[in-house]
């Protein structure tokens, strides 16, 4: 018996997104407004409860990158027990990390965008998904899918479970590696480098020729880039130390501490979304717009530190001849970061802390505030809990990546918008292209507002006296 | 020893007087879930999960606190009886906040256990949502009343078998709670003697040890038919 399975383009975003076009009296678009329209109070949620739950909590709000919560949670419940974890804890933190890094990114790119890029945007919906792609490349399909596979199974050996592993506790981790499991990870590895390595070829091939237009209308405009960087200025997804630079590569500001980040991010609030816009506060709001993730962890960093991805860091920053400021050069920066990461994993395996058993360090409530950083997949994410002398939660702020890329997102939106729309038309092939264009930030809305659900695309254009000239529902 | 001879579902049974139905239906090998009674302690009929049908009584009965009698015929396993069980189950869900996900008790908490037992999937009743809290004033171990089910093994664990007494029992009906000491913060009850047994008898992530995390309560389930046996045989090996 066959079976039709029909995949919308708009599942696959993670959430919901709801557009406006604004057109100005010579009927171009003024700006696009990408909403968020769900929220759920999560924040609200945790009040009350002991801060050792956090994690468990946290990683439950989104189920794409619950390790990235994991981490940073923990790493937040470290301060509050005001302990500095065992160096086997550290270590094996980050070869999760790691591994999320890698498997997030493997489903980015080879599930969620190589469909668009290697079988057209125009191409046909049904077929324009990674059934799609098997169909049309079984090979590298498959690649994809098990370079997916080698990240989450890492996280599965670790933690025992590929999704919502709480085995990142306050004060280290729950359980060392087992022998077992890293001559698993050795043994997959070298695939893992022939995958990476095949995609960065087929990649670059598309943003030399084919991909051109992309690159310069999806989401190209200067803007700061904020991530960690080791204290040595290397790429860096654990700890660390902040830095913004700007669009030239000038340093903006350097060795910022997590703990001061009111300091330095801001938070404004629009009235047509839920998602709130942080910007880099010495800049104000909006020109304090600044970038995460990928993309931005690659231009700050003066390295990565490993051999093969410093390699192609140098040739993607001369791809781009300075700086690469195109959000379409995320899903680039995400096949670099995949092979720093399988670099930085094969360190680890060499590196006898990994299977030591002394990983937790056990305390109590030291501190009754503590703010915790990480380099999730898609940015920096910041968790702040205020405790009360018990551990109870009396306040939480998250800030998630997708909420730092608000402000670029919504430029990228009406960078697109104003590239293909004019007049009261909206032209076929647009709503593939605005979601592509967000779909460069891997955005997980779900996760950033900390909502539920599934809804649909739904594109409105504006005329310039506010009146509705066109509508489109996606599904 | 008198001995009482019955059958429960079938099975031909001989047992002590004295014993409980529910004590006979394990000798015999049949399960009855049950969530209040633990051996080693009292038993009080608290939860209503082991109710059992007897042939010649006209309501059921709870068999953790219903003695054998001489030709008893008891039927454990009844539609009638699986209804009630999975509805009981089903309100002792609505009634507190389970959020197992993330609950230090998940994957090792009998209230689990006995809903995948009676088959429960989802609660045909409207959940409470109470505003319940949590205590973390003892230096080493919690307890967080959304997931208490009053079973109240707590309490007689710590009376009975600790001897110290700290728990009990507060307010009527639905406004039920598990009280420390004078209904203080569990920290300042001086009775409290830090042995941990309530930790090891709550049968859901209620109380547990500080620190833990999901899923990483670990409880010593026989602690107390151990202890019990201890001191009545003076056998301390397990
Ligand atoms: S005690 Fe915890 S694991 Fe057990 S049912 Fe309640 S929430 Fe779920
Ligand atoms: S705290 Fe645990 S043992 Fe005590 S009554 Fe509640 S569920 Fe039962
Ligand atoms: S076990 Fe008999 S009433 Fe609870």
């Amino acid at each position: 018996m066959s079976k039709t399975v029909v995949i919308d383009p708009v599942t696959r975003i993670e959430g919901h997104a709801k557009i406006s076009v604004f057109l100005n009296d010579a009927g171009d678009v003024d700006k696009a407004q990408f909403h968020v329209v769900e929220y759920r109070g999560f924040e609200k949620f945790c009040e009350g409860r002991p801060f050792t739950e956090m994690a468990g909590i946290t990683a439950r709000i989104c189920g794409i990158c619950p390790v990235s919560h994991l981490i940073c949670s923990a790493k937040t419940g470290d301060k509050i027990l005001a302990v500095k974890i065992p160096v086997a804890a550290d270590k094996l933190r980050r070869l999760m990390n790691l591994g999320q890094i890698t498997q997030s990114h493997a489903l980015s790119f080879f599930h969620l965008s190589s469909p668009d890029f290697l079988l057209g945007w125009d191409s046909d919906p049904a077929k324009r998904n990674v059934f799609g792609l098997i169909a049309a490349d079984p090979d590298l399909a498959r690649a994809g899918i098990r370079l997916r596979q080698f990240g989450q199974q890492i996280i599965e050996i670790l933690g025992g479970r590929k999704i919502h592993a709480a085995w990142t506790v306050p004060g280290g981790v729950r359980s060392p590696l087992s022998e077992d499991g890293r001559a698993w990870i050795v043994e997959r590895l070298p695939e893992s480098f022939e995958t990476i390595r095949k995609a960065l070829d087929i990649f670059k091939g598309l943003i030399a020729g084919p991909m051109k237009e992309e690159v310069n209308v999806f989401g190209e405009f200067p803007s700061l880039f904020m991530s960690l960087v080791s204290k040595t200025g290397e790429w860096e997804h654990y700890d660390g130390v902040l830095r913004f630079t700007d669009s030239q590569g000038n340093i903006v500001a350097d060795h910022l501490s997590e703990d001061d980040y009111q300091d330095f991010l801001g938070e404004a609030v629009e009235d047509w979304s839920y998602l709130k816009f942080p910007y880099y506060k010495p800049l104000g709001y909006p020109d304090g717009i600044y970038r995460v993730g990928p993309l931005a962890r690659l231009n700050t960093c003066d390295r990565i530190g490993t051999p093969a991805a410093d390699q192609e860091l140098q040739e993607f920053r001369s791809y781009a001849g300075g700086v690469p400021t195109s959000s379409f050069l995320y899903h680039y920066a995400r096949l670099v970061e995949i092979l720093a990461c399988l670099e930085k994993i094969q360190i680890l395996m060499d590196d006898p802390d990994i299977v030591s058993s002394r990983v937790r360090a056990e305390a109590g409530v030291n501190t009754l505030e503590g703010i915790g950083v990480s380099e999730a997949p898609r940015g920096t994410l910041f968790h702040h809990y205020q405790v009360d002398e018990y551990g109870l939660i009396k306040k939480v702020n998250l800030i998630i990546a997708t909420g730092h890329n608000n402000l670029a997102m919504n430029k990228t939106v009406t960078q697109i918008a104003q590239h293909y729309i004019h007049g009261e038309e909206i032209p076929e092939g647009f709503l593939n292209r605005v979601e592509a264009g967000i779909r460069c930030y891997d955005p997980c809305l779900s996760c950033s507002t900390h909502a539920i659900g599934q809804m649909p695309l739904h594109i409105q254009l504006m005329k310039p006296d506010g009146t509705l000239a066109k509508e489109v529902y996606r599904h | 020893m008198a001995v009482k001879t019955l059958k429960i579902d079938d099975i031909d049974v001989a047992i002590e007087a004295g014993a409980t139905l529910l004590q006979a239906a394990q000798e015999a090998g049949v399960p009855i879930p049950k969530l209040c009674a633990m051996k080693g302690i009292s038993s009080i009929g608290a939860c209503r999960l082991c109710l059992v049908e007897v042939e010649g009584i006209n309501k059921l009965l709870p068999a953790c606190v219903t003695e054998v009698a001489e030709g008893m015929v008891v039927h454990t396993q009844t539609p009638k009886l699986q209804e009630y069980r999975r509805m009981t189950v089903e309100l002792i869900f609505a009634e507190g906040n389970h959020v197992c996900s993330i609950c230090v008790a998940n994957g090792n908490c009998e209230l689990q256990d006995v809903a995948i037992e009676v088959g429960m999937d989802h609660s045909r009743f409207t959940y409470r949502f109470p505003d319940r809290g949590v205590d973390l004033s003892h230096p080493s171990f919690g307890i967080d009343h959304n997931r208490c089910i009053l079973c109240t093994r707590c309490v007689r664990v710590c009376d009975e078998v600790e001897g110290a007494h700290v728990w009990d029992v507060a307010n009527r009906g639905a406004a039920c709670y598990i009280v420390s000491g004078l209904n203080q913060p569990w920290g300042e009850v001086s009775a409290c003697t830090s042995c941990g047994k309530c930790v090891d008898a709550c049968p859901t992530g209620a109380i547990f040890r500080k620190g833990e995390t999901t899923g990483e309560k670990q409880r010593d389930r026989d602690k107390f038919a151990f202890l019990s046996t201890a001191r009545e045989k003076r056998e301390w090996t397990r």
